[in-house]
């Protein structure tokens, strides 16, 4: 940590900036930080790096730091990336969002996104809550507790982010708090280097809002529940069932190889390009059928 | 297949087979849609023509993330479009008020359908024309292009490339079902002969480049992601850097430039055409494939002795005021034949303030309206 104002006075863009928008305790600094550690670390120029965001207190990260950075609508951050990514593969894109934004919103977006595999980085930021707007309950509110829209405890259940988009298919899918910083920029350094659709989902807190409906304390407190309840998954798979109960696992909790979209499409070029036009062979339906996951 | 060797010989096509063509033409290497009534061949055609010339062609969830990904590709500075109908292109008008905003690039095809709601899927209308214009929230211009024929959909899409491009906006293409779904024996041009622009790029050192800066021509040069240009682009009003701001002294002067940009190069984006206008007494003001019946009207009119001329809007917004001021000099009667219940003869009327009689004809049935039909109120005032 001892390069670390070394590494903002590098990063940052100090021209318009600063002050920024955040509420004191605010856990998106952290996983700011941590993004830029993960970007020096790995030795990637600031001019092939593009930082795409949605809307809400994440949203507002890429402003801040010198890369490319877009700016876009509530819940659509993915989409300008995939165009993006596929417009111009050698470019590292890098996607930040919060949890209404990427699961509510932008839910159906997530799902495609990880289903396709296109190469992205995709950061969300699960603080249970809308900040921005004021503490409206979001698709990761636990069930019972209070948001300014559920002042009678929420009547809904909560999405697990990390179980849905590795349904819908991410190549890899990591889980950290920010808490825990040093595995924190062990996740987002390996989700980059990923070739895939890569998700972190970090646990993160409002103490304006989520904390302080819930009695929860300020942000040191928060952080302190954070610390006792996540269970690296390491230790998680030597633990009995019933052991994790009420805990949640940090980590790289699906890492799988599958080819990305860009790999697939270069494939379809090929035939597209090919002077014999193409002619799918039935033996390979067949086999393609067969192999088909879901059947 | 080559553009060239296609373009040699005249081809019975679409016009939705004609606009993909165009897009190809314009330099076009990216698509996103979703499929939709009437407009689905134009992703079809596109989706092996674009990765046999080195593009891509993907098919997104939904229009809104076609949209976006269209804008993402453009930020990376490669020419995009998509293609939709009603339905989708209500769907996009967050995104076209981004691409307003940020100042992407980029083409919107909407091949219009009966409404409103999922309403006549395989039937014409006109019903998008002012959903266009106004359909994204806020203050804004838009360029809006509307072809009457299969070979004008193909040049109206190079053209609608060439507008975005030069004035960093979202242009619509506004086809109908009819143009869409018709098919034409084209020539289509030879791709050399076709005057195909891009954006222009600065050219000045990255730490001299100010992206959103004024420039005499009103549209700041534009650096496409990963050429060492790094800067932000959002969709909240920024200044000049392209930093979010709430002063009133950089909202203004943006939003003037936004307004400024389009509306002092109107001789460039707007075009119309006069059909037997020098002697005309009553006027029909049409668009679209509705013009095509209306110039029959014209011509049928005219056996009956009544001078009748067309004037058609092939650019539908910003409104030629300019052509119809014109033919005010001459006419005491418009006519304006669509297929809406009247959302470009509101426009004849502001213009017209009371100078001439403006007549409606309009018609939301699901079909193309008929010579006879648009000749109707004339026979109420001449006869």
């Amino acid at each position: 940590m001892n390069g670390e104002p070394r590494l903002i006075y590098q990063y940052l863009r100090h021209d318009k900036k600063f002050p920024h928008v955040w509420c004191p305790g605010c856990g998106n600094g952290i996983v700011l930080g941590s993004l830029i550690r993960t970007v020096h670390k790995l030795g990637l120029s600031k001019d092939e790096v593009v930082l795409v965001s949605g809307i809400g207190c994440a949203g507002r990260l890429p402003v801040y730091v010198d890369f490319n950075t877009l700016h876009t609508t509530h819940g659509r951050a993915l989409t300008f990336a995939t165009g993006i990514k596929l417009a111009k593969p050698q470019l590292k894109v890098i996607v930040i969002m919060g949890d209404g934004d990427a699961t509510a919103i932008g839910g159906n977006h997530l799902i495609h996104a990880a289903r396709r595999n296109v190469d992205l980085t995709a950061i969300i930021v699960n603080n249970n809550i809308y900040g921005m707007t004021g503490g409206q309950s979001s698709p990761t509110t636990p069930h019972g507790l209070r948001a300014s829209t559920s002042p009678y405890g929420h009547a809904e259940h909560a999405f697990d982010i990390s179980r849905l988009v590795e349904a819908a298919g991410a190549s890899l899918v990591a889980r950290g708090t920010i808490y825990h910083v040093n595995l924190l920029d062990k996740l987002l350094e390996k989700a980059t280097e990923k070739v895939g659709f890569a998700v972190v989902e970090v646990i993160s807190h409002c103490p304006t809002h989520f904390g302080k409906l819930n009695l929860l304390g300020g942000p040191v407190d928060s952080m302190r529940w954070m610390s006792e309840h996540a269970v690296p998954v390491e230790r998680a798979r030597k633990m009995k069932p019933g052991e994790l109960q009420g805990k949640f696992r940090i980590g790289v909790l699906v890492d799988r190889e599958m080819p990305d979209y860009q790999s697939e499409y270069e494939r379809v070029r090929q035939r597209a390009m090919e002077a014999v036009p193409y002619r799918i062979d039935p033996q390979e339906i067949s086999k393609m059928l067969e192999s088909h996951q879901i059947y | 297949m080559s553009l060239s060797s296609e373009a040699a010989r005249p081809r019975l096509i679409q016009g939705n087979e004609a606009c993909a063509e165009g897009a190809v033409a314009a330099g076009c290497r990216f698509y996103a849609g979703y499929p939709i009534t009437p407009s689905s061949e134009i992703a079809e055609v596109l989706s092996y023509r674009l990765p046999a010339v080195g593009g891509t062609f993907i098919q997104m969830e939904d229009e809104i993330a076609s949209l976006g990904a269209v804008i993402g590709a453009s930020l990376a500075g490669v020419k995009a479009m998509t293609a939709t109908s009603g339905p989708g292109f209500s769907l996009m008008q967050e995104h076209i008020g981004f691409a307003c905003m940020a100042e992407v690039p980029c083409v919107i095809v909407n091949v219009m359908r009966g409404g409103p709601s999922t309403g006549l899927p395989t039937h014409p209308a006109q019903g998008d024309v002012q959903q266009a214009r106004w359909g994204t929230h806020g203050d804004h211009p838009i360029v809006a292009l509307t072809p009457w024929s299969v070979k004008e959909c193909f040049q109206l899409t190079v053209r609608a490339f060439n507008l975005s491009e030069k004035y960093r906006t979202p242009v619509i293409l506004l086809m109908d079902e009819v143009v869409g779904h018709m098919r034409e024996n084209v020539l289509l041009p030879e791709a050399g002969s076709l005057e195909v622009l891009d954006r222009v790029k600065p050219n000045v050192p990255p730490e001299w480049y100010i992206p959103y800066e004024d420039t005499p021509f009103g549209v700041p040069p534009m650096a496409p992601f990963g050429e060492g240009y790094r800067y932000h682009v959002t969709g909240l009003t920024h200044d000049v850097r392209g930093f979010p701001t709430l002063r009133e002294d950089e909202v203004g002067p943006f939003m003037e430039r936004l307004f400024r940009k389009i509306w002092t190069h109107l001789e460039d984006i707007q075009s119309w055409e006069a059909y037997d206008l020098e002697d005309a007494e009553a006027c029909i003001v049409a668009y679209g494939s509705v013009a095509r019946a209306a110039k029959r009207a014209v011509v049928e009119a005219r056996a009956q002795g009544k001078k009748v001329g067309l004037l058609r809007l092939i650019t539908i917004w910003p409104f030629c005021r300019k052509a119809v001021e014109s033919v005010l000099e001459r006419c005491r009667v418009l006519i304006v034949p669509e297929m809406n219940l009247g959302q470009i003869s509101r426009e004849v009327k502001r213009v017209v303030q009371g100078r001439a009689r403006v007549l409606t004809v309009s018609k939301a049935l699901g079909r193309l309206l008929t010579p006879r039909e648009i000749l109707e109120p004339l026979g109420e005032v001449h006869t």
